[in-house]
């Protein structure tokens, strides 16, 4: 088989043959581009390599397996309709699950399933993958027996149903929930090897409930002297959340809708709160009372967890707000590039006070930053996604991304943060994630400064 | 004056008049959406206490009770001085009598104290009684009595060496107590990050270009964290431009190239004999007990009941399909299931399921 330019067909492409130049050849390339000499060593190797693989192998000249065969799928009948009911993603899917983190917690029924951030496209997190946290272990209620109470400083305490508050208006937003702890392993040191550990306890769904302010009107709340609410959880540990009036009257949601379908019993089946920008806690599952108050409750998640110890000794309470933050996630810690080329670095940004407005990313540690697409739609406190067109030239280098949100606060970077805030704190670091990128392709978690 | 009062006093009245049937549309509007709740269903919900006790009930509880308690229901996972470190941070530690009179754990200053413990964070007294209440035991949450609450939150406090080994603690003394406590005047609420309009503590720049001198890395994963999380191959997708990394092995020398697959993720898929007749599409034609297309599962099984050969002559039949035994309408082939799968349907047919 000879290849001569003259009589090749126009408009068609002819496959190169794998590794027909030495990597100290396409080095040079890389480095130096193209000259005379080197197109035509380039020219001559190609089909010298053609040559050899045509009488090598005949299927490897002709095409692919996957394309010259027929397969299966092609030749014989598929599953019928509702063969899965409610439907499961694909097999090949498996490896993208939420995860425990080895050793974070001693008791499964306490503790964190991570959500795969490093599989996930756009904004929406599926509802099988929306990270999970349990202060006592989760139940599946029977949302028959499921009731909501509003009680304290209203006109009338009233008892809701499932069947009352499914009758009332409801409003279906997007919206965050990160935890309050997420990124809070990297603290002190770089601590876990990919995003989903690091950033992991972060979903983003369309929520459908009633707004809480509908239940405080219809009870006739005092908002002169009710300053404070208390949202209270109905499984064994009773999670019991303090958030101030005007945020509870603002956008704060009482939900039953997540992404179309009902709850999902690890997310709080069939009622929670949502506190959009607030650390998670708050979004109290299995929600069963809204208390109308005067003053905080310092409840034990708001007096001895979710507090922060600052190097003056004192911790801060009520520290909600979750602060403009982004990540990229792919390519992230723990992922292999397989070759030089283009590449679409992708990530997530978010904010609890409000729109993202943009998000820079740094190949090189932070010396030079680009400024990324943010994709649509841009919503205020949900995610946002952005992407940057990128071309790696095999060199090593450190992935970041640097989000800035609406009201012009910029994230920041780990040493920032520990300047203020020390290195003691668990909660709320919403530091620029750095990745390290090597020569070999493999991505690793490290911080920078 | 006396017209500007009377004026206020109008408009405050029109205020209220105005509030009154505000509230009023709003009810009506819902109509007939929730029930009052009466006092019995609040009272056996409003379970939370303040700081200020407001929702504390009546009742009180000595430290000998509370080691009872404490031994039968608690020690199992806070050990028996509260120390362990086994299930949950310990509860008591670090705090001394000095921090009572300041009402500030000196401990919190440093990283001396290993763990911080409960009563080295907590600055309220009310936060305990009411987390012990609604959530302890752990694995039997709401079961102590408020006696016995009153009485294992005196023996944790006696532990700690803020009251008195002998003590009973009660609804009337506990604002004493309250004075005690170690770090009672440790919080603060004078930060930005309580509401969205709060002031940020950190204020950094967007700088674009050369931004820094010199890029240190200050922090990197240790190697022997690299497989702490299991292997990461496994928790990516094994196609799209990224791979995970097999962190099973060292680091990989070089690129790996276009196209490397790495370790299969996918466990082969264990399915029942009757999902795998439905996935395989037998079922469009066999039906558990009627003839449809061809035979019912019921005829089937009796045909080739006490058959000793019977599993080997179906599954060939069912491989290379068959004609004319049950019907015009012949059975078409089925090479592409596997001879295992086959044997599994044709077995659980033959059971007459």
């Amino acid at each position: 088989m000879t290849v001569k330019s003259k009589t090749t067909p126009i408009g068609r492409l002819r496959r190169a043959p794998e590794n027909f130049v030495t990597q100290q050849f396409a080095d040079e390339v890389y480095e130096h581009g193209l000259n005379e000499t080197r197109r035509g060593f380039l020219r001559k190797s190609f089909v010298t390599a053609l040559g050899a693989t045509a009488a090598g192998s005949a299927i490897a000249a002709d095409g692919e397996k996957a394309i010259l065969e027929k397969q299966t799928w092609q030749t014989t009948l598929g599953q019928p309709v509702a063969a899965n009911p409610y439907g499961m993603p694909s097999k090949w899917e498996a490896p993208l699950q939420r995860r425990e983190s080895p050793g974070l917690t001693r008791v499964s029924a306490a503790s964190v399933a991570f959500a795969p951030l490093q599989g996930f496209f756009g904004i929406i997190t599926p509802n099988g993958l929306h990270f999970e946290r349990h202060h006592q272990g989760w139940y599946d209620i029977d949302p028959a027996q499921h009731r909501l109470m509003v009680n304290g400083l209203v006109k009338q305490q009233k008892v809701f149903t499932m069947d009352d508050l499914m009758r009332l208006p409801s409003v279906s937003r997007i919206h965050f929930v990160e935890c309050g702890a997420n990124t809070g392993l990297e603290w002190g040191n770089v601590a876990v090897p990919s995003v989903q550990y690091t950033h992991g306890m972060l979903s983003c769904c369309e929520f459908t409930g009633v707004p809480l302010s509908v239940l405080l009107d219809m009870c006739g709340a005092d908002l002169k002297k009710g300053k404070y609410i208390l949202a209270e959880g109905g499984d064994g540990s009773g999670m019991t959340r303090t958030i101030p009036m005007d945020l509870a009257l603002k956008d704060v949601l009482v939900v039953w809708g997540m992404n179309g379908e009902m709850l999902r019993p690890e997310n709080g089946y069939p009622l929670r709160l949502l506190v959009p920008g607030v650390q998670g806690v708050s979004s109290v599952k299995w929600l069963r009372r809204i208390e109308v108050g005067d003053m905080p409750y310092a409840a034990k998640d708001e007096a001895v967890h979710y507090i922060d110890l600052m190097p003056s000794g004192l911790h801060r309470q009520y520290t909600t707000i979750q602060e403009c933050k982004s990540v990229i996630t792919t390519p992230s810690g723990g992922q292999q590039l397989l070759d030089k080329g283009f590449y679409n670095i992708s990530g997530m940004a978010w904010s609890g006070r409000g729109k993202i407005k943009h998000v820079d990313v740094s190949v090189d540690g932070g010396n030079n930053w680009r400024r990324a697409r943010l994709e649509t739609p841009v919503l205020s406190k949900a995610i946002t996604r952005f992407n940057l067109d990128w071309v790696w030239d095999g060199s090593p280098g450190i992935l970041m991304s640097r989000a800035t949100d609406e009201t012009g606060y910029v994230q920041p970077m780990i040493k920032q943060l520990r300047e203020v805030r020390g290195t003691r704190s668990i909660y709320h670091n919403n530091a620029i994630q750095a990745w390290k990128l090597d020569t070999n392709g493999e991505l690793s978690n490290v911080q920078v400064g | 004056m006396f017209k500007l009062a009377n004026l206020t006093k109008t408009l405050v009245l029109a205020g209220l008049a105005l509030g009154l049937t505000a509230e009023g549309i709003a009810q009506s509007k819902y109509t007939g959406v929730g029930r009052e709740a009466t006092k019995a269903e609040v009272a056996a919900w409003d379970i939370d206490v303040r700081p200020d006790f407001k929702g504390l009930p009546a009742g009180s509880g000595n430290t000998l009770r509370g080691q009872e308690v404490w031994e039968g229901r608690c020690a199992s996972c806070h050990g028996t001085f509260g120390e362990s470190n086994e299930v949950f941070t310990p509860i008591v530690g670090g705090t001394t009598k000095e921090d009572m009179k300041t009402g500030r754990v000196a401990s919190l200053l440093s990283d001396k104290q290993p763990q911080r413990t409960t009563l080295m964070k907590v600055a309220t007294v009310s936060t305990l009684w009411d987390y012990i209440y609604r959530a302890m035991p752990w694995n039997a949450p709401r079961t102590l009595t408020p006696d016995d609450t009153y009485a294992v939150l005196g023996y944790i406090l006696a532990m700690a060496e803020i009251v008195p080994d002998d003590f009973t603690l009660s609804d009337k003394n506990i604002a004493e107590v309250q004075k005690l406590m170690p770090n009672r005047n440790g919080m603060t609420q004078a930060h930005g990050m309580w509401t969205e309009r709060g002031t940020p503590d950190v204020k950094a720049t967007a700088c674009m270009s050369n931004c820094t001198k010199h890029v240190a890395i200050g922090s990197t994963l240790p190697d022997y964290a690299r497989n702490a999380h299991e292997n990461l191959a496994l928790q990516n997708r094994p196609f799209g431009p990224y791979r995970g990394v097999d962190t099973t092995k060292p680091p990989v020398s070089k690129l790996p190239g276009k196209g490397m697959m790495t370790v299969s993720a996918v466990a082969a898929e264990v399915l029942s004999p009757d999902a795998l007749f439905k996935k395989n599409n037998c079922a469009t034609c066999h039906a558990p007990a009627s003839h449809a297309i061809g035979p019912s599962i019921a005829q089937v099984a009796a045909k080739y009941k006490g058959q000793a050969d019977a599993v080997k002559k179906m599954s060939a039949k069912v491989k290379a399909g068959g004609a004319g035994v049950w019907g015009a309408i012949p059975m078409p082939p089925h090479a592409h299931v596997s001879d295992a799968d086959i044997e599994v349907m044709v077995k659980w047919m033959l059971s007459g399921k």
